[in-house]
């Protein structure tokens, strides 16, 4: 329980609610209650729960409850209004810590002692005091920093579909992440949003193998919690990240999942008060919301600290235009696709070669950063795949055989590039150069002709060594 | 200046309700509870209002008080706006960061125009002329490359009786005094104007003059007019903000505003970072000595994204009326439909498609309607051209947003997935794509350009149309049962988009083209086809074609030619010229 005492005077105390649906009370006879402001709500059991003013009217407020309604009555029950939004307690001494959704603590250990208390919404960032990044994370998987690469304080996210290990490969990610030649303090906080125990579990085991958890701060919210907490997990995960890296200098790699089940909560909470439905019944302000998220990643000036995003999110039946990952991709700085049928003919990772993408991947290669040739090579590599794609539409109508000869190319060419490249071992750690190496290994099946995205001079350096 | 004007009792999101309401306007600028939040009243009910609040309304609780301006919700309109950044409702980001730090705290108010600095004015009026609104007082250089031109406010006429002789003044110093028949009324170095009213022109104009952006697929293929509007629709990733960036980093406007409603924040960044750095080849001054940028990114309040629009298009229409001519992006425009849509939805009004409000197709067409080119108050000619960015749900041209867009637009850039996996930038469809100012700019390309523009252009969609047609053929049964002279349409179409329609954003050479190099090079591939059709009828074959040395060289040509140096084109025409000659006469004499 999130309470200061001295607070008090701020605070008033009803009894009694006027109605209850679903997850929202309504309360009445009331006075002075601002929008957005946090509630404390007592059951006749003595049970407390946490809830946010949606609605303030003269008199009157809707409140959505965290933790659900279940065993509120009308008349037995107290509300108490406090006067400020939701606040968590940050600081250093969270890490390591496991909390629920709303920054309560669940590992049986004492409520952390904070340094201050922050505002779980956060502030807008001013765009003129922001540091666009520009540091290459070398995760050590050829296909994100070969071709999609993950830049410090980007915001990338994994798409994927049930069954596809996107976990592994996050957990990979997180496990080999790193800049190269830089020795710095970083922390991971982890927000689990509706998933299962094993899920949580399989990232805790993880972070415990590489003996990291002593730098993680993690938040569940798993599948058997509330689903209006969800609401609350990404916001309190991230009030903490901003705290780590904006004001002790950390650099903070954030992973979300799933964000799939964030939107379901918001989704929810949206019907239940009746608010005009957009695409898929998901509410008009789902791309605000999840923006208010998301734009959460980055760096500022003043501070050496970073945030960085990997959200994790399910695309309902692989569609990638469902409106979860649509307005995901419209926000964030690119995407990492897994696609169901590189899993299914085991190649891992599953990264799509050709819908995956990392906008700020031009201004984190090149000489100094990666390697010179990195642009053009990736550039090449993508579309010699697009290619593939064409080649091996082509051959499924008319048989392999017929194929020209250098369509051949582009077939062999195509099964390099995902058994080679693409292709490597959960524990495997390849570092730029090989990944680089690799890649001209593979395109280097194809004639010099055909690599138009690719100058002389890298032909002559790189081609065929 | 603010006095009490009513109670709140409702707080929804950044929809406020309040009562007992006196001396309310529709859309005044107001001020609401102790923080004095800015809001908007966008509706008028009996003693009623509903306001629209630009700034996070966590906190605020019925019985606040509601602060009336008397005014509509203005910008402020004089030097000082080039090169700044401001949000959505025109506050100046980079004082806020100043004052504030890296965050933007609510209820900050800062004036949009430094009341500080000085600024050098020429007056360009004397004693008891006689002046009406829009009319130019007097000049100040705003930066090297833009001479700021003051103003009389649109409206106001009469006769100077005071005019401040040529110094240095602040922007709210009273530099003339105008009689009028109401009195004398004072103008300063700036005036405000409510952003969702146009400002007065004097007679809208035809445009035969093309925006010229350096990039070859616009220009050549769906060239947009000076004073024209565009839409770039494109699903996630498909590269809308890097073609409104390139256009506002390379077109030939004198002046560019840049709106990123509901975008990145870190977009703005790249902007500011990367402009101050680039120098505008024309003028040889940092590109930000032209640029204004208006931000609300997508994380800023819903409210202020409406407004944003608004701002951006007010602050062009000025810079129109001194007589320049402006291009101004709006990056996205969906965004800005779906904060309408948002507010709306808090309004509890009744929805439409989507969701969205019934009047989405009429502020589309409000909007897009302030660009054009015109004869301004004061006699001179300036322009606006729009390029906004749709961004529809699922990359489905089909939506509301996109839909009604294509309406009140002219040229569309339809941007492809298909492409854009591909890694084929700019991902601009040649299939899906349309200019309808290609009849009025045609003129000026054939002037300008090369009088065989028109056809050289024609021919090549032409091929492109073909080729799409053959590539149906090919994915059923392979290019290998073509003949030499469809194949050869097949490899044109493929140079041409690889090294005409492709073009790099990051290449020092090829992030630009100027018009003769898009010419030269457009008629070079023409060249090829005409050549190549030419030999093949005599008997050549595409491969020989092939690995001609030339061609090799056309392919990189985009890279090794500098704008500087087209004659380089010339010798390549030339040599290709020759090759094909050569090739084809091989055959003509094997052949006898």
């Amino acid at each position: 329980m999130i309470s200061v005492k001295n607070e008090a005077l701020s605070s008033r105390e009803y009894r009694g609610v006027q109605q209850i649906v679903g997850p929202l009370i309504i309360v009445d006879r009331i006075h002075n209650v601002g929008f957005n402001e946090l509630v404390e709500i007592r059951t006749s059991g003595g049970e407390e729960k946490l809830g946010l003013v949606l609605e303030a009217g003269e008199g009157m407020a809707v409140v959505q409850v965290f933790e659900g309604t279940t065993g509120l009555s009308l008349p037995d029950t107290s509300v108490r209004f406090r006067g400020e939004a939701l606040k968590v307690p940050v600081g250093k001494e969270m890490l390591g810590r496991v909390f629920d959704g709303v920054g309560r603590p669940v590992d049986g250990g004492p409520r952390p002692i904070a340094d201050e208390r922050w505002d779980v919404n956060g502030v807008p960032v001013n765009p003129t005091a922001r540091t666009y990044p520009k540091k290459f994370i070398q995760t050590g998987i050829s296909a994100i920093d070969g071709m999609n690469t993950l830049v410090r304080g980007q915001k990338l996210p994994v798409f994927s579909g049930a069954g596809l290990p996107h976990n592994k490969v996050t957990a990979q990610i997180v496990r080999q992440a790193k800049i190269v030649g830089e020795d710095v303090s970083f922390a991971i906080v982890f927000a689990a949003m509706g998933v299962k125990h094993d899920v949580a579990r399989y990232f805790i085991d993880n972070f415990q193998q590489t003996g990291v958890l002593e730098n993680v701060v993690l938040f569940l919210s798993l599948a058997d919690a509330p689903s209006v907490e969800r609401l609350m997990t990404p916001r309190t995960a991230l009030t903490i990240a901003e705290y780590l890296a904006f004001r002790e200098n950390m650099h903070v790699l954030v992973i979300m999942t799933d964000m799939t089940n964030y939107c379901e909560a918001l989704r929810e909470i949206s019907t239940v008060r009746g608010e005009i439905p957009s695409r898929k019944s998901y509410p008009g302000y789902l791309y605000s919301d999840l923006a208010s998220l998301y734009e959460r990643a980055g760096m500022v000036e003043q501070s050496t600290g970073s945030i960085t995003q990997v959200p994790i999110l399910t695309m309902p039946n692989d569609d990638i235009s469902h409106p979860v990952p649509d307005l995901t991709g419209y926000i964030t700085e690119g995407q990492i696709v897994l696609e169901r049928e590189l899993a299914q003919r085991g190649i891992y990772p599953p990264i799509a070669g050709l819908p995956s993408l990392s906008r700020l991947m031009k201004d984190g290669i090149g000489p100094g950063m990666t390697r010179e040739d990195h642009a053009h090579i990736a550039s090449q590599l993508f579309a010699a795949y697009a290619k593939v794609k064409d080649v091996r539409a082509l051959a499924s109508v008319i048989g392999e055989e017929e194929l020209t000869p250098l369509d051949n190319l582009y077939i062999k060419y195509g099964e390099a590039f995902e058994q080679q490249f693409l292709s490597q071992r959960e524990d495997e750690e390849r570092s730029i150069e090989q990944t680089l190496d690799l890649g001209w290994q593979v395109i280097s099946l194809l004639p010099k002709e055909e690599l138009q995205r690719i100058t002389e001079e890298e032909l002559v350096k790189y081609y065929g060594k | 200046m603010y006095k009490v004007i009513g109670i709140v009792d409702r707080v929804l999101g950044p929809v406020v309700h309040a009562r007992d309401v006196v001396h309310a306007q529709m859309l005044e600028l107001v001020e609401v509870g102790e923080e004095r939040l800015i809001g908007e009243i966008v509706k008028l009910q009996g003693n009623r209002i509903s306001i629209q609040v630009y700034e996070d309304t966590t906190g605020l609780a019925p019985g606040a008080s509601v602060y009336g301006s008397g005014m509509p919700l203005s910008v402020e309109l004089g030097p000082g706006l080039i090169g700044s950044i401001y949000d959505g409702v025109q506050r100046p980001l980079e004082t806020i960061k100043h004052r504030a730090g890296q965050f933007i705290p609510r209820g900050i108010k800062l004036p949009s125009l430094d009341r500080e600095r000085r600024w050098p004015f020429t007056p360009a009026v004397r004693q008891k002329d006689a002046v009406s609104g829009g009319q130019i007082l007097g000049t100040v250089p705003e930066t090297q490359r833009i001479l700021h031109k003051i103003l009389i406010p649109p409206g106001l006429s009469g006769s100077i009786v005071d005019i401040k002789p040529e110094g240095e003044y602040t922007v709210d110093t009273e530099i003339a005094v105008v009689r009028t028949a109401q009195g004398d009324r004072p103008v300063r170095m700036f005036h405000p104007w409510p952003v969702r009213r146009g400002r007065p022109i004097k007679a809208r104009l035809p445009s035969d003059t093309p925006l010229i952006t350096g990039q070859r697929v616009i220009d050549t293929l769906f060239p947009v007019a000076k004073g024209g509007t565009v839409a770039v629709p494109g699903g996630f990733g498909t590269g809308k903000t890097m073609v409104e960036h390139q256009v506002a980093k390379w077109s030939d406007a004198d002046v560019v505003v840049y709106i990123g409603c509901g975008e990145r924040g870190n977009e703005m960044t790249d902007v500011l970072q990367e402009f101050p750095h680039l120098i505008d080849p024309r003028s040889g001054r940092p590109l930000m000595e032209r640029t204004v940028l208006i931000a609300n990114t997508s994380n800023m309040p819903v409210a202020a994204r409406e407004a944003s629009i608004y701002t951006g298009i007010t602050l062009a229409e000025y810079f129109r009326d001194q007589g320049y001519h402006v291009a101004i992006m709006a990056d996205s425009t969906s965004r800005w439909a779906e904060a309408l849509r948002e507010l709306s939805g808090r309004m509890e009004e009744m929805p439409a498609e989507e969701g969205f409000p019934a009047y989405l197709p009429t502020r589309l067409a409000e909007f897009y309607e302030r660009a054009g080119m015109v004869e301004t108050l004061a006699g001179e000619k300036g322009s606006i051209t729009i390029i906004g960015a749709v961004s529809p749900p699922g990359g489905d041209f089909s939506e509301p947003v996109t839909q009604h867009t294509k309406r009140f637009i002219r040229a569309f850039w339809a941007l492809d997935r298909d492409l854009a996996n591909a890694r084929h930038y700019p991902a601009i469809s040649w299939l899906d794509s349309y200019s309808e100012y290609i009849d009025d700019v045609t003129p000026w390309w054939t002037r300008e350009g090369d009088p065989e523009w028109p056809r050289f252009r024609h021919e090549i969609l032409d091929l492109l149309q073909k080729e799409s047609r053959l590539q149906q053929v090919v994915k059923l049964v392979g290019a290998d049962v073509l003949p030499d002279t469809q194949r050869l349409i097949l490899e044109v179409c493929s140079l041409f988009k690889n090294t005409f329609l492709q073009q790099s954003a990051f290449d020092k050479v090829d992030m630009y083209s100027t018009v003769p190099k898009q010419v030269k090079m457009l008629k070079i591939i023409v060249m090829f086809y005409r050549w190549g059709l030419d030999a093949i009828q005599k008997g050549a074959t595409l491969l020989k074609l092939r690995k001609m040395k030339v061609v090799s060289d056309i392919m990189r040509m985009k890279f090794s030619v500098a704008n500087e140096e087209t004659e380089k084109l010339d010798a390549l025409a030339g040599r290709l010229e020759r090759e094909m000659r050569r090739l084809g006469e091989i055959y003509d004499i094997s052949e006898k």
